[in-house]
């Protein structure tokens, strides 16, 4: 295990191990357990105190259950999650209030996640009246305070949310996060279902309320460009584990891992494909299996070119290579986005032999998938 | 049995090639003055105003915009999908030379799904759940070839379900919708509109719904099959990355109307029209400098009850001070061609956009 100390304090949320299993149920009157949803299963990272963590995979890859647990909607079935030290996983509802008020969430949908029949003003103020954080006659004020700092009219904290749009929603949801001044913030997929000029409006004004409000933030989506933006640290999962994590340079420029490597071979690059350039895709074969009955050993091996036998047996641990963490028995470097020539980040390793080797590596992925 | 499947598919041929010939000088798709509007209790929405494009076969034309933008209206309106009884629809919609508006629903059949197929956002919704996937892809090959046996149409959704990638499609024909996954589900509708062999395809969104390896290979397909069959595409999405990847030539909406048209690279690079700019600006890449914040766009998409007066996107628009008087919010503008000729058209006052956008904002949309 990689349990080194970080930094001087006790970190803002330390999760060590964390599981969160789903018991799928037969039908029947008995209705016995056959089976686990293994979609969170033994998750390790640490968040500091205003730090982004970006949490990447694709559907089904239990990102958006670790954030539910983080926030303790769901009760974590195994492993220990500390916040501020403080272990949190198996709280009740009451001892849990006061942490309630330090961890919020914004949710994907804003539609569905704003009550309809209530006004701006009682969504917005409703968790002070809960938490009882500011007297009930300054909740109004507090409430227009809020509204304005997310760019919303302070006046129409007396209508309801259909009179909104989409990305004047996801604001009225983030002044409700913010209306207890918590110092985590987990946001699942929270500009996905946005227009893209409006995305841009709601992921800057995440962007400053972070470093106003020293927020930490835990962003989940799937969009890798946007991770990359908003979170300099970022953990890939896939099928409920952590498969490599690090720094966004160390990911995104010299990826270790074979998932990681091809989920970056096939981002979308705009400014790249507009001036011509194609990235050699490496395609993964077939599809994410069954978080049910998952593969023994590597859960990627059944997708991945690079599978030994070992693979099948043996499960890697995360350990430390390069500089990141990395789940992989055959963990190597290989380049997937070339920095576009104009562009001033580091350009690390010769694109030309990069291509060979995703070349390569494409023709093996298609040539024979001996595991599936 | 071999003998009739020859000969239907030699009859499809010879209609192929005599109507090809019948109008070789048009385009597949021409698409004139299109203005679709919808009368609802607020009063009329103009969904889509003066559009005009054409698709030539083996073309890929990508329309780009937010959501409100007239962009699938304007598609369902070539597959004659909108109610007549309450749409209101003027301009010219010519597939292969026949007129679409004002076709009777019944004429409309005979091009809907044959030459003219459709695919989804959404293939969860777009699939019927009670009914297996080869007896749709089966019900949507009998419909178009009535001579074909039940046999011969299963034998064909069996070679569609293996070419669009479904492994082993003789075990999963008998599937339903809920079986699949999102990505199978999406690869079983593309067979479902290719199996026809269509000319011209319409991908609503077709990847929006996906991860992003699985839209990868969905493209990939779509490439392929339309360099297999020769077919045009029109793809309309919200994303500028599928756009750069797939398309030929680019049209972007903006409340209903066609604000820049031109060859992809030219429209990513050298864009010539602030709302284009803003797009550009809006968007993070796997390369972008992370320190640099994004350049949203101002506001929000406007309400197509009410257009704004003069250009649709003024009330959004950084560079109004530029142009003289109040031209932008009285007058609108033309659908011109740009500084780099007839190819590249923009729907813009400013005089000299190309300037503008090399000094001051190629660095930070681009850089």
């Amino acid at each position: 295990m990689t349990q080194e100390v970080v930094s001087n304090g006790t970190p803002l949320m330390e999760v060590t191990d964390l599981v969160k299993h789903f018991p799928v149920k037969s039908s029947g009157v008995i209705r016995r357990v056959v089976g686990q949803v293994q979609a969170v299963d033994g998750i390790s990272f640490q968040l500091e105190k205003g730090q982004a963590l970006g949490l990447v995979g694709e559907s089904g890859c239990g990102k958006t259950t670790a954030g539910r647990v983080l926030c303790r909607l769901y009760e974590p079935t195994s492993g220990s999650m500390k916040f501020e030290g403080d272990e949190i996983g198996h709280l009740s509802n009451k001892e849990m209030l006061p942490y309630r008020r330090e961890i919020q969430m914004i949710f994907q949908d804003p539609y569905s996640s704003l009550n309809p029949r209530h006004t701006v003003g009682t969504i917005v103020g409703t968790p002070m009246h809960v938490h009882n954080t500011v007297p009930k006659n300054t909740v109004l004020q507090r409430v227009q305070e809020l509204l304005e700092t997310v760019g919303l009219n302070p006046e129409h904290y007396n209508r309801y949310p259909n009179e909104f749009s989409g990305g004047q929603r996801q604001r009225i949801g983030i002044a409700r996060a913010l209306a207890l001044q918590p110092k985590l913030i987990i946001a699942d997929e929270p500009v996905s279902a946005l227009d893209v000029s409006i995305q841009a409006q709601v992921i800057n004004l995440m962007q400053d309320l972070q470093r106003e409000f020293d927020i930490a933030f835990l962003f989940i989506a799937h969009d890798l460009a946007i991770v990359r933006h908003f979170c300099p640290k970022i953990a890939v999962m896939y099928l409920g584990k952590i498969v490599e994590m690090g720094d966004r340079d160390q990911i995104y420029l010299t990826p270790h891992h074979p998932y990681t490597q091809a989920l970056l071979s096939a981002a979308p690059d705009v400014r790249h494909a507009a001036i011509g350039g194609r990235r050699e895709r490496i395609r993964l074969e077939g599809d994410v299996p069954s978080p049910i009955n998952p593969p023994s050993g590597c859960r990627f091996r059944t997708r991945c070119w690079k599978a030994q036998d070992i693979c099948a047996a043996e499960e890697p641990p995360l350990l430390q290579v390069g500089g990141r963490q990395v789940a992989c028995h055959f963990a190597e470097p290989l380049q997937v986005i070339v920095a576009p020539p104009t562009g001033d980040g580091p350009t690390v390793g010769k694109p030309a032999a990069v291509e060979a080797r995703g070349a390569t590596s494409t023709a093996q992925a298609n040539g024979g998938g001996p595991l599936g | 049995m071999t003998e009739t499947l020859g000969s239907t598919s030699a009859d499809t041929a010879t209609t192929t090639t005599t109507t090809t010939e019948a109008h070789d000088d048009e385009p597949f798709l021409v698409v004139e003055d299109l203005t679709v509007k919808f009368p609802t209790h607020d009063g009329l929405v103009h969904a889509v105003s003066d559009l005009t494009y054409s698709v030539k076969l083996g073309d890929t034309l990508g329309i780009v915009g937010e959501s409100g933008s007239g962009k699938s209206v304007s598609s369902m309106a070539v597959l004659g999908l909108h109610d007549m009884r309450s749409t209101r629809m003027t301009g010219s919609i010519r597939v292969n030379g026949d007129e679409i508006i004002g076709t009777k629903n019944d004429d409309m059949r005979k091009i809907r799904g044959n030459e003219v197929a459709m695919i989804f956002q959404d293939p969860l919704s777009s699939m019927h759940p009670f009914f297996r996937i080869g007896d749709q892809l089966i019900e949507a090959y009998r419909i178009h070839n009535r001579g074909a046996s039940k046999k011969q149409a299963r034998a064909r959704a069996l070679d569609m379900l293996d070419k669009v990638g479904i492994p082993q499609p003789s075990r999963r024909i008998d599937d339903y919708p809920h079986q699949f996954s999102g990505g199978m589900r999406q690869r079983a509708m593309i067979a479902m509109a290719l199996i026809n062999d269509p000319r011209l395809l319409i991908a609503d969104e077709p990847t929006t719904a996906l991860d992003v390896t699985v839209q990868a290979q969905i493209l990939d397909l779509i490439q392929e099959l339309q360099r297999e069959f020769g077919s045009a595409v029109i793809m309309i999405t919200h994303d500028l990355g599928v756009i750069a990847e797939i398309a030929d030539e680019t049209l972007v909406m903006y409340a209903g109307r066609c604000v820049e048209k031109g060859p992809t690279k030219e429209v990513l690079t050298h864009p010539v029209m602030p709302y284009t700019w803003g797009l550009l600006g809006s968007i993070a890449d796997v390369t972008s400098d992370t320190s640099k914040p994004l350049i949203p766009i101002p506001g929000t998409p406007p309400s197509l009850l009410q257009p704004p007066s003069g250009c649709a996107f003024h009330p959004r628009c950084t560079f109004t001070d530029r142009v003289e008087g109040d031209r932008c919010t009285t007058e609108l503008p033309d659908l011109v061609p740009g500084p780099q000729g007839a190819s590249h058209l923009k729907r813009c006052h400013l005089e000299d956009p190309e300037s503008i956008y090399e000094v001051e904002l190629k660095e930070v949309v681009f850089g």
